[in-house]
């Protein structure tokens, strides 16, 4: 059984911080399908549309028909593990820092063989296990086999946590907790043991409902940060970007027009400022830090959510000119994930539907609630996923899109009629 | 005659007879902007961002660009910034006559009223009281009302909201129309981020000083500080907006010209114009050599 995770010992400030180093990142192109799937959280392996074989590692053909064929298809990973070894000794810097490393091979109940990183609470083989895809640093999909039921603590056994963004023990960043997700977010990664939360707050004469209340939670310290105001997100980055182990971008400004609804560009300015310069001002002054402290021991630097919008992968017509800010969050996201990428640290972006709130006030329900959007954040921080399409209409959303791009849009179109 | 007034003036300011006093507030990013429903157009904030600073981007040279609305900061209202005042001549930023730029101001002294309601009206009881101790209000003046509103350096006491909206103290109707079609001034100035009460939309008209004065083409204007140190009367604003065309108003440097107490030491050490001309004449004797 995984003993609980204890509070690491203050840094050494005279020792050199430890340089990130990244698990082996290379793939073929075949073999990003199962990073493709990770990166929403599934576990997905190819299965032959001829012959029905379940194959694994991912190939151009089926192993046994030659078929090329092949469909991605959600696994549930069940399976036996018939043999596990454990590495004491690795020329991969990576696994080199990290020894003694648990190993095992597991043959699934669907069919293949594979070898998987094994959690610390999987009985010595013969056992039942489940295996999960996961990112892993390098921000490729890695297998990890887990216990067949849950234990105590298993999200603090030592491999695991190296693929997780685990927030306990971790101090977080939220850009804007003065919304109802901001607040609900500090709630949950309280709950998740975080160790301290910035609640950013910009103009402070404006007051939000539950604020006070959030202000009050003891691991809660307030920070005046607006996005839009470029010295201030320096100076705050000069005061705790060193100490960022999470940073949760909330900070959204979000109108409801199309074109032709509203006069003049201020409206879409405003929202480029806080939605696109603001994660680039943000990215500016906090990412290296972040880099910096990639491996930074038990509680490194390890993600940057955003929070997007599903409006960011097919215009919404009447929400356009927010449509086109996500958009374009959206675009640099992927040049920050891309940044990040050679420390380790993870980008992992939102894509919410409508989120019950007074700027969604004209849109029907199923709208998110911030509570389950806030805790879809935090489940994404604890599992190995990058992107994040939480609620019904995101996956709704998500699955047309990717099924027609060109029928969602003549959809959504037909919206704004 | 008026060359030797215009000496003397110059000559009353380097002997610290007259002094200058700064009537603006820095233009920062923390300084608050004014609150308007969120669904509708926004007054921008100052912002300021770097272009280069002795870096890559500039290797001998440090500038930035900056960003606020016509109404960011310590600005000057203009008669078109109001529907009143629409369709008045010479009512934009760059058709005001020049002549207008400079002019003297009554202060009145309200912080005992403000600091005991921050919903303060100014009323014309207030008026005749004051003018009845300083004089009747001359035409063209300028009119200041102090509340010490600047002295409020938190923005959440300076915005000073609650669920029914701004707080702040400002003319009422009647004291308006008093000013504007009795006394003839030139605009009224306020320390607040509104020459109009917090509460003035709830006033008949709404905004009794944006409407009036701008509709009969007078000026406003607003966020101005060290009003504490003016005179009653005797001050000369100096409030000169940017030619923006079609400009609604503009941030402007707000000065004030004030005779210095008498017996007040002077403030500029003597001979330093002095000095500073001989160096000057020294480097040109150089030059020919």
């Amino acid at each position: 059984m995984t003993s609980p995770l204890v509070r690491a010992p203050r840094k050494n400030p005279v020792v050199r911080t430890r340089v990130p180093n990244l698990p082996p990142g290379m793939r073929s192109r075949v073999a990003l399908g199962l990073t493709a799937a990770a990166a929403q959280g599934r576990f997905e392996l190819q299965v032959c549309r001829d012959c029905g074989r379940v194959q694994y590692p991912p190939r151009e053909a089926c192993c046994a028909c030659l078929s090329h064929r092949l469909d991605w298809r959600a696994q549930d990973g069940a399976g036996d593990l018939v043999s596990e070894t454990t590495l004491r000794h690795s020329f991969e810097l990576f696994f080199r820092e990290r020894m003694p490393w648990r190993l095992g091979m597991i043959r699934l109940d669907c069919g293949p063989v594979v070898v998987a990183h094994l959690h610390g609470d999987c009985p010595a083989a013969p056992a039942r296990v489940r295996v999960r895809a996961s990112l892993d640093r390098a921000g490729q999909a890695v297998l990890i086999a887990i216990p067949e039921k849950d234990t105590p603590n298993m999200a603090d056994d030592r491999q695991l946590r190296e693929m997780t963004c685990d927030p306990k023990f971790r101090k977080v960043l939220i850009t804007d907790a003065k919304t109802a997700l901001g607040q609900a977010l500090a709630d949950a990664v309280v709950a998740a043991g975080a160790d301290l939360v910035w609640a950013g707050y910009a103009e402070p004469w404006k007051k939000s409902p539950g604020f006070e209340r959030m202000a009050s939670i003891p691991q809660v310290s307030l920070l005046a940060l607006d996005l839009t105001n470029s010295r201030a997100v320096r100076d705050i980055a000069g005061e705790i970007g060193g100490r960022v182990d999470i940073l949760i971008n909330t900070a959204d400004y979000h109108r409801n027009f199309g074109i032709a609804v509203r006069n003049g560009i201020e409206v879409a300015r405003a929202e480029m400022e806080m939605n696109y310069f603001g994660l680039l001002r943000l990215a500016q002054e906090f990412a290296p830090a972040m880099r910096a402290r990639a491996a930074d021991g038990q509680s490194s630097a390890v993600a940057w959510v955003n929070l997007l919008s599903i409006f960011a992968l097919s215009s919404f017509p009447p929400h356009g000119t927010y449509s086109a800010s996500k958009a374009a969050a959206l675009s640099l996201a992927q040049c920050l994930r891309a940044e990040l990428a050679s420390a380790g640290v993870r980008v992992i972006n939102v894509f919410p539907g409508p989120i019950d709130d007074e700027w969604s006030q004209a849109l029907p329900p199923p709208k998110i609630a911030p509570g389950r959007l806030a805790a879809a954040i935090v489940d994404a921080l604890r599992s190995g996923a990058e992107d994040v399409y939480p609620g019904e209409v995101a996956e709704d959303w998500l699955t047309r899109w990717r099924d027609n791009p060109k029928a969602l849009e003549r959809e959504l179109a037909a919206a704004s009629r | 005659m008026s060359d030797a007034v215009l000496m003397q003036l110059v000559a009353d300011l380097l002997a610290g007879r007259i002094r200058i006093i700064d009537l603006t507030q820095t233009l920062s990013p923390d300084f608050p902007q004014i609150v308007l429903p969120p669904e509708m157009g926004q007054a921008w904030p100052f912002r300021i961002e770097e272009t280069s600073r002795y870096d890559e981007r500039g290797p001998a040279w440090y500038w930035n660009n900056f960003s606020c609305s016509e109404h960011t900061g310590t600005h000057f209202d203009a008669p078109i910034h109001w529907i009143s005042g629409r369709h008045l001549a010479n009512g934009s930023t760059d058709t005001i006559p020049c002549a207008h730029f400079i002019a003297p101001a009554c202060v009145l002294d309200c912080t005992q009223e403000a600091a005991a309601d921050a919903d303060f009206l100014l009323t014309v009881d207030f008026l005749r009281n004051w003018e009845r101790q300083h004089g009747r209000i001359p035409q063209g003046a300028w009119i200041l009302m102090r509340t010490d509103w600047s002295k409020r350096t938190d923005p959440v006491a300076y915005q000073n909201l609650d669920e029914t909206g701004q707080h702040t103290p400002g003319p009422d109707t009647d004291a308006v129309r008093f000013l504007v079609d009795d006394r003839r001034v030139l605009g009224f100035g306020s320390e607040a981020i509104g020459t109009d009460a917090g509460q003035a939309f709830h006033l008949k008209p709404p905004y009794p000083c944006h409407y009036y004065m701008h509709g009969s083409g007078r000026y406003g204007l607003q966020c101005l500080t060290n009003l504490d140190l003016l005179p009653a009367t005797g001050s000369i604003v100096i409030a000169a907006p940017l030619k923006i065309k079609q400009g609604s108003g503009s941030p402007l440097r707000a000065l004030a010209l004030v005779p210095a107490p008498t017996g007040a030491p002077s403030r500029r050490p003597q001979g330093t114009v002095r000095k500073a001309a001989k160096v000057a004449k020294g480097r040109a004797a150089k030059k020919r050599r």
